[in-house]
């Protein structure tokens, strides 16, 4: 039961709390009037979200001829927000499954909202490809099944097709590991409630009672989900990767795209947990839970994986010069110094260079800074898609088909209208559901609570041997 | 969920450590626990409670391997017995291309599988009305509880001495 704690490990549980202040701290933002802030980022949400609504529609009315696509570039922003949502959809189950393996106990303070996070923004990627096909009614022709049609199946061997399985997959995978995760916590909040709230929260618990039987076979349950969505979470933008890795376009038939789409998926997905993490710890006040050691081990992961992303820019640049192929030395010139070198200049400075000053400890723990750069690294993950996907495609083998694209008003709305799907979904999470996972954060009290380890740990060791 | 109501006698700790040390001497004294509730698992609690280990596990496992052969074996059948087509040249059965949607049909299986056996053996599912002793065990109170029903007297006066004994800071009866 008590593991052994190094004194000099920081607490991540601040402020002395006892079981029931931390039942009271998480559980109580679902129980309040909304907040003016919380309000009034709803209704900029809401407003962004119906954007999204009128710019599909008139999407599906006109086709997607209204994206100004042409022959050359096929794809462009709508693939570039799709493998960017994909992304950001990696850190929740990296926090929650691979930091469960590793047993790191930070996991606790963040894994909820980040894994709300996942399931959120695979949600908008996954609209991309479907509005892409254009007609978006006949979206179910993806999947394999028995048709009139000969049957005629989908193409087993097609990247796009493992696409298909790979997001669905884990899609289905994250929600249930987050939701088994929320049951327990959902009876939480259910005790506390009475009336139609109880009825509801009780339906949202499923009748959980807390019984040793159940919390053993949850935590079986929960390590044998994590022990799958390891290798799953890895499968997934991998499988991105092969949509471009396979096709025998110069830049993106390279074998380097696999791990170098992970480590860019995490690192973008951690970016976008500091940013949600810290406007969240502040407006809910649960800043004695997601603690500056949190967010410190954060940008420690965001270090690394960036100077990985770091490394495979350069590996690609060096490998292109010394493959001595012509076409695959040209789509690297071209892309850092061709007409969208504004992009690529963007991409490094926001995903390589900046992160570096990660390395000071005084920049890791502060949330200014880390503010500012999580939304940096967002902005230079969606560059880095867009160099891949649209710089490569605007120079191909014919210098006569070359051309250059200007996103449509559209094409913006569509991923504005995603943010504010994405936030919607989140607002309207952090309304009903604990952001921490409570009974998470109690297992690890004795363990990693301020009062219990370091300085004040004595004191308290001693009035508990009794 | 239950025909008949059940008696039930708990008693309600603040600590899960005196939770631990209770049911150690509940087990010493032969008392027989109907079940603990605790707010977060409790480690240490199964063996003392003389829990066999879960066998969700292999549940996972078997579907997990129902899961990646039905999908290497439907992809063969789809390109070899089907409907072959040949794409880039390259034979009907092509092994290496299976593997992505194969894996992933592994993890789908096995993970829905384990999930639905999981609430389905555990008697929880939406709508479910089970019944709780007490509000405070999803807080901050370890309980355990003991089946009281047609228990005599002296029986209940010998569970609550032993509640009283370990040091619980509630003790109630609650029919079930």
């Amino acid at each position: 039961m008590s593991a052994v704690v190094s004194p000099i490990r920081e607490p991540l549980i601040e402020g002395g709390k006892t079981y029931h202040q931390i039942t009271e701290d998480i559980c109580s933002p679902t129980e309040r009037t909304p907040s003016t802030a919380w309000v009034l980022a709803f209704i900029v949400s809401a407003s962004f979200l119906a954007l999204y609504v009128f710019s599909v529609a008139w999407t599906v009315w006109h086709g997607i001829g209204t994206w100004d696509l042409n022959r050359t570039i096929g794809w462009s922003w709508d693939i570039t927000n799709f493998v960017w949502w994909v992304g950001i959809g990696h850190a929740g189950t990296l926090i929650s499954a691979i930091l469960l393996l590793f047993r790191q106990k930070w996991r606790t303070g963040v894994n909820r909202a980040a894994e709300a996070m996942t399931i959120f923004a695979v949600i908008c990627a996954g609209q991309f490809p479907l509005i892409h096909m254009g007609r978006l009614w006949l979206g179910f022709f993806i999947f394999p099944y028995p048709n009139t049609r000969g049957p005629l199946w989908v193409n087993f061997n097609s990247p796009l097709l493992w696409d298909v399985f790979a997001i669905s997959t884990y899609f289905t995978v994250s929600l249930l590991f987050w939701y088994t995760g929320l049951v327990p916590d959902f009876a939480t909040v259910r005790d506390r409630a009475t009336g139609l709230r109880r009825r509801i929260y009780n339906g949202l618990s499923f009748g959980w009672t807390g019984s040793a039987k159940h919390w053993q076979r949850w935590e079986s349950l929960s390590l044998v989900l994590a022990g799958l969505a390891t290798p799953l979470v890895l499968s997934v933008h991998t499988i991105v990767s092969f949509d471009f890795a396979t096709s025998v376009i110069p830049g993106w038939h390279t074998t380097i795209f696999p791990p170098y789409f992970v480590a860019g998926a995490i690192f973008s997905g951690f970016a976008m947990v500091q940013t949600l993490m810290i406007i969240t710890r502040k407006v809910l006040n649960l800043q004695q839970y997601i603690t500056l050691q949190h967010i410190e081990s954060m940008n420690k992961v965001i270090l690394l994986t960036g100077t990985m992303v770091g490394v495979a820019y350069l590996t690609e640049l060096f490998i292109a010069w010394y493959s001595g192929y012509i076409y695959e030395q040209f789509a690297f010139y071209n892309r850092v110094l061709g007409p969208y070198w504004w992009s690529y200049f963007g991409m490094m400075t926001c995903n390589v260079i900046s992160p570096q000053i990660f390395w000071v400890k005084k920049f890791r723990r502060s949330i200014f800074i880390t503010f500012f750069m999580s939304i940096f690294i967002n902005i230079g993950m969606w560059f880095e898609r867009f160099v891949i996907i649209t710089s490569t495609l605007a120079r191909d083998y014919l210098p006569s088909s070359w051309s250059y694209h200007y996103p449509t008003w559209v094409e913006v709305c569509l991923f504005l209208g995603t943010l504010g799907l994405f936030f919607t979904l989140y607002l309207i999470f952090v309304r009903v559901a604990p952001v921490i996972a409570v009974a998470e954060v109690k297992s690890i009290l004795k363990s990693a609570g301020d009062q219990y380890i370091g300085e004040n740990a004595k004191e308290h060791a001693h009035a508990d041997s009794h | 969920m239950k025909d008949q109501n059940t008696d039930v006698l708990y008693g309600l700790y603040d600590d899960e450590q005196d939770l631990l040390k209770a049911v150690k001497e509940a087990k010493d004294q032969h008392l027989e626990i109907m079940d603990v509730f605790t707010p977060f698992p409790v480690h240490g609690l199964d063996p003392l409670l003389g829990l066999a280990e879960s066998r969700l596990h292999i549940a996972g496992f078997v579907y997990g391997a129902i899961g990646c052969l039905f999908g290497f074996g439907f992809m063969t059948w789809v390109f070899t017995r089907d409907w072959p087509i040949i794409f880039g040249g390259k034979p009907y059965f092509s092994a290496p291309a299976f593997i992505p949607v194969t894996f992933e049909l592994t993890v789908l299986f096995a993970s829905v599988g384990m999930v639905v056996t999981f609430y389905t053996i555990c008697g929880l599912w939406p709508g479910v009305k089970n019944p709780t002793l007490d509000d405070r065990i999803t807080d901050d109170k370890f309980c355990i509880a003991f089946n009281a029903s047609g228990a005599e007297d002296s029986e209940v006066d010998k569970l609550k001495g032993f509640f009283s004994g370990t040091g619980a800071s509630e003790v109630n009866m609650k029919t079930i």
